[in-house]
């Protein structure tokens, strides 16, 4: 466990922005490696196969069909890259559609270098990262609706625990202070956060594949 | 997969014309001798007509052969097949015996055979080639290139040509049906009746080109208004805005905070444009929220971290928590000494709840003169007057958390917009 911990994770970046991606291997590079980087889905999928990072950085949109193209052509062959979302759009499409397509988490690129480290390391980890945006959108999209039809409870609904770590996580609180403020450890916090992920990207609730259909996904 | 196999369609064949090239076409089609379909053409003129009636409607709705050598038209075969034409009518008529309702029946026969002439006359006005040259010549307008075309005079021929014949078959078909009316057996009106309504799907059939016509030209045209509409309120809000924003950036580069300022300010005006859909403030709580939290980004130069989850329309209530996160936001952007503000705002059922959080200096909530105005009579009193409640919880040194809730009604909210909209 201790080698383990002391090993740096490896890190693929995917932007089509040279700049940016230059800013993220000089921010990240005290705490991570970062083994390659690629501008296109097609170089991307290429790179991230022979190179078989821990943790791929992913831009939500490029030219040639943005991170979904990447996730859809990597997920089946290498499950076990794990992909974290990093992009400046906020719009609730773009979010909840990476996220069903097999990301991880999802975080803006205005996050700062010591979250972005500790966002990979926890997707690393198997976790999820969620923005308090996407904490947002997905209280939204699973909000309690008296009419809702709920085809599999399991998947289709939230317990309360997993809301109030969802709303807390929304009020901008770090995984440390929610553990704080619920009185459960951050093991526990991850858990429940995990959990949502499972159900954002399995559910097939009424309400998510609406908001899906509106905005043109599926 | 494997490419889609090429599809054999039947075709005129102009360049090997004698009428119209539908002959050769159906002969190139099925594989037999082109003689053979031209005798059986005229051939079935002897039925009532019906050959001329066949050839017809083949020549109006089979479009010419697209990649076909053109040529002149076969006038020695032309003369022959006329004669031959001629010929078979003449011995059909000396061998019918005079029935008066077999004359009848005849001469409709070649009316609609006439009918059906005129229509694909028209009809073949509307070919897409004609189109796209009429839409060469004056863009914009294709209508208007038909007209002034260099073929104007051959397009009005045809068109009026058409348009004769359709007529003529429709009062020929009248006078049949209606003249005779006296004395004449049933039967006859039944054809004539039949055949007013072959008359009238000829005059459909002559419209529909030209009225689907138009009615594309017009969803196109509507279409790229509308594209360039968006390209110019685009370029427009480029221009007015974030080149106006980047100049202000440049001239203010050594103040740091400054720059922040307009650079969030510009960020968040894109983004809106871009994402959001746009509500009144005046209307909808979210819109009210992120209105305050934007005044609060651009007067004090922080980021506030918006999350809204649910909507409600703006009543008394609403406006009043809306207020008091606006206060904490002013609060927190004065006195917390923070880049970053969380704004957390939920709609349940029956309660509207926000948080606004820092992570900056905190202070001593026991230590605040009651004198304060801000956060006693902006935030606590004011959601007490409206029944709700303000907590506010602080620690010096890791930040401060403002939480307000407001009880709401949510089902007599909807019972009264439904009847108010039931008013209206």
């Amino acid at each position: 466990m201790s080698t383990e911990e002391t090993q740096r994770l490896r890190v693929f970046l995917v932007d089509d922005h040279a700049m940016f991606r230059a800013g993220v291997r000089a921010e990240l590079g005290l705490h991570v490696d970062v083994v390659g980087e690629a501008s296109a889905v097609a170089e991307a999928v290429q790179k991230i196969s022979a190179l078989e990072p821990d943790v791929v950085l992913l831009d939500v949109h490029m030219p040639d069909g943005g991170g979904r193209a990447v996730l859809e052509a990597m997920r089946r062959s290498h499950p076990h890259v794990r992909f974290l979302a990093l992009s400046v759009s906020d719009a609730a499409e773009d979010v909840i559609g990476l996220i069903r397509a097999g990301a991880r988490g999802y975080v803006t690129k205005t996050i700062s270098p010591d979250e972005l480290a500790q966002a990979i390391r926890r997707v690393a980890d198997g976790d999820a990262v969620f923005s308090p945006r996407l904490a947002g959108f997905v209280l939204d999209a699973f909000a309690a609706r008296p009419d809702a039809p709920v085809a599999d409870p399991e998947l289709d609904q939230l317990t309360n625990r997993e809301r109030e770590v969802l709303r807390l996580l929304a009020r901008g609180y770090a995984y440390k202070e929610i553990a704080k403020e619920l009185f459960i450890s951050i093991k526990t916090v991850e858990t429940h956060v995990s959990n949502v992920l499972r159900k954002l990207q399995m559910s097939n609730r009424y309400e998510l594949s609406r908001w899906a259909a509106d905005r043109r996904l599926v | 997969m494997s490419s889609p196999v090429p599809v054999r369609r039947l075709y005129r064949e102009p360049a090997d014309r004698v009428v119209g090239g539908v002959a050769a076409g159906i002969a190139a089609h099925v594989g037999a001798s082109v003689l053979l379909v031209r005798v059986a053409f005229v051939v079935l003129i002897a039925f009532n007509g019906i050959g001329a009636l066949l050839y017809a409607a083949f020549w109006a709705v089979l479009p010419a052969q697209p990649h076909g050598r053109t040529g002149g038209r076969n006038v020695n075969q032309f003369f022959a097949f006329l004669a031959l034409a001629v010929g078979v009518v003449i011995l059909r008529v000396m061998l019918e015996p005079d029935d008066k309702n077999g004359g009848v029946s005849s001469v409709v026969g070649w009316l609609a055979a006439l009918i059906a002439l005129g229509a694909g006359i028209i009809w073949h006005q509307a070919d897409p080639r004609r189109r796209a040259r009429d839409a060469a010549t004056v863009p914009g307008m294709p209508w208007l290139g038909a007209v002034m075309d260099n073929n104007r005079k051959s397009y009005l021929v045809r068109f009026v040509g058409g348009g004769l014949l359709v007529i003529a078959g429709i009062i020929g078909v009248f006078v049949l049906g209606v003249v005779p009316l006296r004395g004449v057996p049933f039967s006859a009106i039944g054809y004539g009746l039949a055949f007013a309504a072959v008359a009238l799907a000829g005059v459909g059939l002559a419209l529909a080109p030209l009225l689907y016509r138009m009615f594309t030209q017009l969803s196109a045209e509507r279409e790229a208004r509308v594209r360039e509409q968006e390209r110019a309120e685009l370029a427009a809000m480029i221009h007015d805005q974030v080149l106006h924003t980047l100049a202000l950036i440049q001239r203010n580069a050594g103040d740091v905070k400054e720059v922040q300022r307009l650079a969030r300010g510009q960020e968040r005006t894109l983004r809106n444009w871009l994402y959001k859909p746009t509500a009144s403030p005046m209307e909808k709580f979210s819109a009210a929220l992120e209105e305050a939290s934007a005044e609060v980004e651009d007067t004090f130069a922080v980021a506030v971290e918006t999350v809204v989850v649910g909507d409600v329309d703006v009543d008394e209530k609403v406006g009043a928590i809306v207020a008091a996160a606006r206060e904490a936001l002013v609060n927190a952007a004065k006195h917390a000494k923070v880049q970053t503000i969380s704004l957390y705002a939920e709609v349940e059922p029956d309660c509207v709840s926000v948080f606004v959080r820092d992570r900056g200096a905190g202070f001593d909530l026991a230590a605040v003169d009651d004198d304060r105005h801000g956060v006693r009579g902006s935030i606590i009193l004011r959601m007490q007057r409206h029944g709700g409640k303000a907590e506010i919880r602080s620690t010096t040194g890791e930040g401060t958390e403002v939480r307000l809730s407001m009880p709401i009604d949510a089902e007599a909210r909807r019972r009264k917009s439904a009847s108010e909209s039931g008013e209206r």
